[in-house]
């Protein structure tokens, strides 16, 4: 494979195909997330979405015959920065894309993979996670919604929680408690069913943000084929468990994908102003400034430094499960960081006449940077893992 | 970038790692520290350490050197934190040697370098004199006489001063101190008449000395590179000498982790093992991020020193602020974690407690090097 012809037909292709208008971050209502009710907030947002799926662009890692443009992982990495380097907004966003296709390609019957993978590939189905429940968070293998069979069926009942857009996709990857009797993690099983199945209902719960894209989620007496199992019946943790290092590793990359890209650097010199040589005149600020700018230079290379490590015969998968605790905590840091260097000004509610775009929305970031170290393994739970897998502690709760 | 050592420098920081473990292992750091040598280390291990290469490797061919690298120096430094070792590779070797390498002449370069790589000769840096690492706040001064600078003033803290044969001087010789502009660097002979020297003991238990100059008269043949502009020379060897350090303070700190992680798992109270505690548990784990992300800003900061990057000295003061700063919180919960038992003299963790808190304060502390690297960065 010649990669470097590869690079340069890439970025050509992205060059004359993504319009002008797709080369800025995406704010939140500019994301095109796919499903039966798929929206465009442009023209421009449909063109590039269209040609992105003729491609196969939008899981470009995927077999073609999925609906992927069959890249090799260097292939991968290539088209990934080339998409960085011009500002390419991603063409579609989708639970699909990132959790649900990566665990049916590869748990998948050859059935369920031709069923849902083009699908998600072409953005005709947006997918939910049913994971947690109101008495299952960090203890998620304590899970309750029940599946009880019937003939060829599952009848499920019970309500999951946190179901981010619940309310707005069409399919949900859902964890079911089919063998009550047995321990904790060997009677649950990985369910796909539609949202639109009689007895789901999804109501939307109000964060401190004032969105509304978290959900409750209700089964009543929900039938579900068996056929619709990913991976053995009763053996859905397996499946669970790797789901959730795919949503960890995309988290952990939250602080550089999302937000309002304010750097704390040039927060300060707005709104602290230099002195005379040229320094962020509150020396507490800068010191602080220069904290974070450290850890994030230290915990932006450590992915580069795994890779180097492996290709020089010397690598600790370990290193990787510092990520997610990392990341997510580093971006709610630097969020407090942004609180204090903005003053006042960091503090606006949807006062559009006191307080710039950038502002509320840094403000809104701040608030929801606290979501992140909760949401897939709160931070307390990241710790029990590095605790039992890398430094091999005795009686780590799990 | 190589965020990782190659196969070379691997195999070289293994044989360090024998090495520190058969020829200088803490018990032999301990029985330095209580037999307490004028010099400070044991002349064996150090030739021990000469003959192995360790001298040579950052120096060019014709110098004495074989232009192995700071990279792969480093690696074996790590080793040597380990263990403790006491030498004066960094002091003679990294520090004083480089500022010749960078500062001198041809002649001066290829008379005195091999001196130093084969232990001939033993130099010493002389730059900070007050409470704190400053290189550009230096008083003491230089007046050109004639043929000779006649120096005055006092330097704090030369690293492995006893029995040095030669001091690499800054001194100042126009501007103001805070300037970086008129600062000269000098060969000093240690028996030069006017140099008292005095040892000064600190908690690490390695040797420092309090240099007095009263009227030291140095021949100008001595001045390190162009008068006033020594700075950049003296500052490019400082960053090595920090990097180098650094990943010492890094091998300290993986050590006594690893210790105490041990520990964790021997040790019963309330009849289980106190690693099951949750509360120590997650404090482990959080040190674990913590010295992960150390290793990563090391390797960023040892490839842009590698490479002479225009940014190496802000990502060298960045591994230097941030390995320090894990350094400290390392060793305090080694410490904690190890109980009554952690405060004894007995148990090692004392002494790494201790090399934590001079090796951070030695060239530039967190604060210095957060302060740096900002101002390096533009703001």
């Amino acid at each position: 494979m010649d990669y470097k012809a590869f690079r340069q037909e890439i970025r050509a292709w992205l060059e004359a195909n993504c319009p002008v208008s797709m080369r800025t971050p995406a704010k939140q209502e500019e994301q095109v997330w796919g499903g039966r009710h798929i929206k465009f907030p442009s023209a421009d947002a449909k063109l590039w979405f269209e040609r992105c799926v003729d491609k196969g662009y939008c899981v470009p890692d995927w077999p073609v015959e999925y609906g992927g443009a069959g890249f090799d992982a260097e292939q991968t990495r290539i088209f990934k920065s080339e998409m960085r380097k011009l500002g390419c907004r991603p063409p579609q966003v989708n639970l699909g894309i990132w959790m649900a296709g990566p665990a049916i390609l590869e748990f998948g019957t050859e059935e369920q993979k031709r069923e849902h993978l083009p699908k998600i590939a072409r953005g005709e189905i947006r997918w939910c996670q049913g994971y947690s429940e109101p008495g299952a968070g960090s203890d998620l293998a304590g899970l309750q919604t029940r599946a009880v069979e019937d003939g060829d069926d599952f009848i499920i009942n019970g309500s999951k929680i946190w179901t981010s857009y619940a309310d707005e996709s069409d399919w949900i990857y859902c964890l079911v408690r089919t063998n009550p009797d047995a321990p904790k993690r060997d009677g649950i099983t990985f369910l796909l069913f539609d949202m639109a199945s009689p007895g789901v209902e999804a109501k939307p719960i109000e964060l401190i943000t004032g969105e509304r894209h978290f959900c409750q989620t209700f089964f009543d007496n929900v039938r579900v084929p068996k056929k619709n199992a990913l991976g053995k019946i009763n053996e859905g943790w397996t499946v669970a468990k790797r789901v959730l290092e795919f949503e960890r590793n995309m988290m952990s990359d939250l602080g550089n994908e999302t937000g309002s890209n304010v750097e704390p650097r040039e927060a300060a010199a707005h709104y602290l102003g230099k002195d005379s040589a040229g320094r962020i005149s509150d020396p507490v600020l800068r010191d602080a400034i220069a904290r974070h700018d450290v850890q994030k230079l230290a915990f932006d290379v450590t992915q580069q430094r795994m890779i180097d490590e492996f290709t020089n015969g010397a690598g600790n998968m370990n290193t990787a499960l510092i990520f997610k605790y990392c990341g997510t905590e580093e971006e709610k840091r630097k969020y407090e960081l942004l609180l204090k260097i903005m003053g006042e000004q960091g503090l606006g509610w949807r006062d559009h006449s006191h307080f710039s775009e950038v502002e509320l929305n840094t403000t809104l970031e701040w608030m929801g940077a606290k979501t992140h170290t909760i949401a897939g393994g709160t931070s307390e739970i990241q710790l029990n893992i590095i605790a039992k897998r890398a430094l091999g502690l005795p009686g780590v709760l799990s | 970038m190589a965020l990782a050592f190659n196969e070379e420098q691997r195999s070289l920081k293994d044989t360090a790692r024998d090495f520190a473990q058969s020829q200088s292992p803490i018990e032999a750091f301990r029985s330095l520290r209580d037999s307490k040598p004028a010099d400070g280390f044991s002349a064996d291990v150090w030739n021990a350490m000469i003959e192995l290469g360790w001298s040579g490797m950052i120096y060019p061919e014709s110098c004495g050197g074989f232009d192995f690298g700071c990279m792969g120096l480093a690696g074996c430094f790590e080793e040597f934190g380990r263990s403790l070792v006491a030498s004066p590779l960094l002091s003679s070797v990294v520090l004083a040697g480089s500022t010749v390498l960078f500062a001198g002449s041809e002649e001066q370069k290829t008379t005195l370098l091999p001196q130093v790589v084969s232990g001939e000769k033993r130099l010493a840096l002389a730059v900070d004199e007050g409470f704190h690492h400053d290189p550009s706040g230096i008083a003491c001064a230089a007046i050109a006489e004639g043929s000779t600078f006649i120096l005055n003033g006092s330097k704090t803290r030369v690293i492995d001063g006893t029995g040095a044969d030669l001091f690499v001087v800054a001194a100042r010789t126009a501007g103001q101190p805070g300037e970086q502009q008129g600062i000269s660097l000098f060969l000093l002979d240690a028996s030069t008449p006017g140099v008292r020297i005095y040892p000064v003991s600190l908690v690490d238990s390695r040797s420092y000395v309090h240099l007095v100059l009263e009227n030291a008269c140095i021949p100008a043949s001595r001045l390190l590179g162009e008068l006033h502009n020594g700075f950049a020379a003296l500052d490019k060897a400082l960053d090595r000498g920090r990097a180098c350090l650094a990943a010492e303070m890094f091998g300290g700190m993986q050590e006594i982790f690893e210790r105490t992680v041990q520990y964790l798992k021997e040790r019963k109270q309330f009849g289980v093992l106190i690693g099951t505690f949750q509360a120590l548990q997650h404090r482990a784990a959080h040190m674990y991020t913590e010295i992960e992300m150390c290793k990563s800003i090391l390797m960023l900061a040892l490839d842009a020193l590698e490479k002479d990057a225009a940014n190496a000295p802000q990502l060298i003061s960045a591994a230097k602020a941030k390995i320090s700063d894990t350094y400290e919180l390392v060793s305090n919960e080694a410490t904690q974690m190890h109980g009554g038992i952690g405060v004894t003299d007995e148990l090692d963790i004392g002494l790494f407690l201790k090399r934590a808190r001079v090796s951070a304060a030695l060239l530039g502390s967190a604060r210095f090097h957060y302060n740096r690297f900002a101002t390096l960065e533009g703001y």
